[in-house]
């Protein structure tokens, strides 16, 4: 297995799936001639030509409502977010039109449409651009939600969200495109809707993704020399969420802690924690415990940004509280 | 939501508290935080905080009123909230005198008992505190003193109380409020066993009785409930030619300075530790995911006794000589008849033996401990013609049946290990070593 980035994991889904079915396009800000604001994109251009790798003026709706044409009469579109909090002035194009035009059609149009860039803290982005917009969209149904935290995951899930035919929401992350990791040579695919535990432990079950999820295995080797095994289940994708293997973990370690990197109130550990509540209740054996950013806008100075985020050690406190320690 | 309001015991030494002054009136509206009297201790002036938002419904212990610790001195609720119950059923401490000649305002509570439960900060659960503020622990969550038969526990452990058939009324909770968690529940488990004595119900005029499980017949339940559904269970059996070990325990027991007579139960337990140090794998346990492989041989022998089993363990067989197998086997078994075994001698077992020769079985399955990966079982000798070098003989016969934990071990590992224990006892003199 070649050992490569995130990013060229992710360079490496694009231009495959470009080259197995012509249908399949990117459009969004600095794609093509820039090569992509994170280089995402690097060399489509020369290959695919200006027709499939096409730059866009600062006009999120205008693009995306593109993307949702082109995909209603038949093509596979990949729209690119130079970071998804330029979701936002998109969201109308997002929620009620990509998300809703195969139900309000009675199935006439489907719209097979990827929409990706980064999201989610990294440095020193202020509060504008640090969000974790994955939250705006798991709750609308119609949507999927994919975040996919290592190379291996980045390339695979990418496939399977551009032969998906509903829209895919798909987040990346700043902080990770210059990760390394194993990814296979032969040609993958990951299902999309399937966790994957990227640590088997005993005592507690950690779920995380992103940088939230790198944490979590840096303390589950920190405290297994404390001798608490820890096992650590990344959801990957968060809409339609794999239940099945974080209840299977859960009931296995009858404890649970749900890291969020973005505001807690309403987020995903509050969704988590109520499917262990109803579906593994008899097997709990405390709260499921959320660690989660504070609930306040992202500051920009470098100590208070420390402050908002989720670090190791209320992780540790997190995960000693569910086990009553 | 209502809360009591009660006086905080703030020293070790602090039995009583005098209310100084209120600041909040009745139908007043308070929030968690907000000071609502200064109490005087033996030491200092302590302000007394709400836990709890609400209406400050009913002030039960005027100003300047001395009150025992634990007792209720006021009610918060909301408006509408119907607080008779709350206020007529507030713990009075006891051991403690009720205020003397209750003053104006003074609470309407029943006359103490001495079995009253007493709100104290050890025994029950930590009120729900403000966030940050460190102030007196005055004011509990109503339902705790209310419904005196809650019994805090995890969901984890109230599944395993309903399956093992256990009271978690006695059993000590160690989580957060006195919660009890899995581990209790495991630990009491685990102790439960020492109280082997049983408990009767009066029979009814109906034509059957319910009687009570026995502690011990209630444990044997849950064990065995544990080990049949959760672990694939199969079985192998061998059968043994005892006749060598028959011999060889005749020569043993003939020599005279040999004090303790050795059974042949004694002899299977030693050649058995030797067959798992051979094959370690059978000595090994399944645990939440990975297997357990012991280092030792402690072999658990089972003893049956009045309304159920008992299985004292034989630790590191493997180092000890027969004779001293013999004299701890022998010495285990008599005080596992008279119930007096320590939990300590019925644990920690890494295999087991059951023995129903003596009942003339020739073959049975046994049920593994879930603490263990396999047991043997074995049945009675026989003497039965084999065929041997082209003859018909009469020999001495035995059969052995192990079962085993097919998530840990495969058909061929146990075959092998019977084989290996079949080869020793054929050629006991090796036990000697």
């Amino acid at each position: 297995m070649a050992i490569i980035t995130y990013r060229e994991a992710l360079n490496q889904a694009l231009r495959e799936e470009m080259r197995r079915d012509p249908r399949v396009f990117l459009i969004g800000e600095e794609v093509g001639v820039y090569q992509g604001a994170y280089k995402v994109s690097q060399n489509l251009l020369e290959e695919f030509g200006p027709k499939r790798v096409v730059d866009t003026p600062i006009s999120e709706a205008g693009f995306v409502g593109v993307g949702i044409g082109a995909a209603m009469v038949g093509l596979r579109p990949v729209v690119e977010m130079m970071t998804f909090n330029f979701a936002i002035v998109a969201l109308d194009q997002i929620v009620n039109h990509a998300a809703k035009i195969l139900y309000m059609s009675g199935g006439q149009f489907k719209v097979p449409m990827v929409i990706r860039g980064p999201g989610g803290p990294a440095v020193q982005l202020a509060a504008q651009h640090s969000q974790s917009m994955e939250s705006y969209f798991y709750h609308v149904p119609g949507l999927k939600v994919v975040r996919p935290s290592t190379p291996r995951d980045a390339k695979g899930l990418l496939k399977s969200a551009i032969r998906d035919d509903n829209p895919v929401i798909f987040i990346e992350s700043e902080t990770l495109y210059g990760t390394k990791g194993e990814v296979p040579d032969e040609e993958y695919t990951i299902p999309l809707g399937v966790a994957e535990v990227k640590r088997e432990g005993t005592d507690v079950t950690v779920i995380g993704y992103m940088g939230m999820l790198h944490r979590a295995l840096d303390v589950a080797q920190d405290l297994e020399k404390e001798g608490i095994s820890i096992e650590v289940v990344d959801p990957r994708t968060l809409r339609p969420m794999d239940k099945t293997t974080i209840l299977d973990s859960v009931k296995k370690t009858h404890r649970a802690v749900v890291l969020e990197a973005g505001a807690g109130f309403a987020g995903l550990g509050a969704e988590i924690a109520t499917i262990i509540s109803e579906e593994a209740f008899d097997y709990l054996d405390s709260p499921v415990v959320r660690v989660t950013g504070a609930n306040a806008p992202m500051p920009y100075a470098r100590n208070l940004e420390r402050a908002k985020s989720p670090d190791k050690t209320r992780i540790i406190a997190g995960i000693k509280q569910a086990l009553a320690l | 939501m209502s809360f009591q309001v009660i006086m905080p015991k703030l020293s070790d030494a602090m039995v009583e508290g005098k209310v100084l002054q209120w600041l909040k009136n009745e139908g007043d509206r308070v929030q968690g935080g907000d000071v609502l009297a200064s109490i005087e201790t033996d030491k200092a002036e302590i302000e007394l905080e709400a836990f709890g938002s609400g209406v400050l419904r009913k002030i039960l212990a005027g100003e300047g009123q001395t009150v025992p610790v634990g007792q209720l001195i006021a009610v918060i609720a909301e408006p509408d909230e119907d607080i008779a119950g709350l206020v007529s059923a507030a713990p009075v401490p006891s051991k403690v005198e009720a205020p003397a000649a209750a003053a104006v305002g003074a609470p309407a509570a029943a006359p103490p008992k001495a079995e009253a439960p007493v709100p104290s900060k050890a025994e029950v659960p930590a009120p729900s505190r403000a966030e940050g503020k460190a102030a007196a622990p005055g004011v509990l969550a109503a339902p705790a003193p209310l419904e005196a038969g809650w019994v805090p526990a995890s969901p984890i452990a109230r599944r395993m109380a309903r399956d093992g058939g256990i009271d978690l009324a006695q059993v000590k909770g160690s989580g957060p409020g006195g919660r009890i968690l899995e581990r209790d529940v495991e630990a009491f488990l685990a102790t439960q066993a020492q109280r082997l004595a049983g408990a009767e119900v009066p029979a009814g005029e109906r034509e059957f009785e319910d009687k009570e499980l026995s502690t011990i017949r209630k444990t044997i339940a849950t064990r065995m409930t544990q080990s049949k559904a959760p672990i694939p269970h199969f079985t192998v059996t061998v059968e043994v030619d005892m006749g060598a070990a028959l011999e060889l325990r005749k020569s043993l027991n003939a020599i005279e300075a040999q004090a303790e007579k050795l059974s042949l139960n004694d002899i299977i337990v030693k050649a058995t530790a030797l067959a798992l140090q051979r094959h370690p794998a059978v000595n090994a346990v399944y645990n939440k995911g990975q297997v357990r492989l012991f280092k030792r041989a402690h072999i658990g022998i089972a003893v049956a006794i009045e309304d159920g089993l008992i299985v004292p363990v034989i630790r590191d067989c493997d180092r000890k000589s027969l004779g001293e197998i013999a004299r701890e086997a022998r010495s285990l078994i008599e005080r596992a008849r008279g119930k007096k075994l320590r939990p300590e001698e019925y644990s920690g077992g890494t295999f087991a033996i059951s023995n129903l020769g003596m009942y003339d079985v020739v073959e049975f399955t046994a049920v593994i401990d879930p603490a263990h990966g396999a047991i043997l079982a074995v049945g009675a000798i026989e003497e039965k013609p084999v065929v041997m070098s082209g003859q018909v003989v009469v020999r001495q016969r035995m059969r052995l049946t192990g079962a085993f934990d097919h998530r840990i071990i495969d058909g061929a590992m146990g075959a092998r290990f019977l084989q290996e224990l079949k080869k020793i006892l054929e050629n006991p003199v090796q036990l000697l070593l």
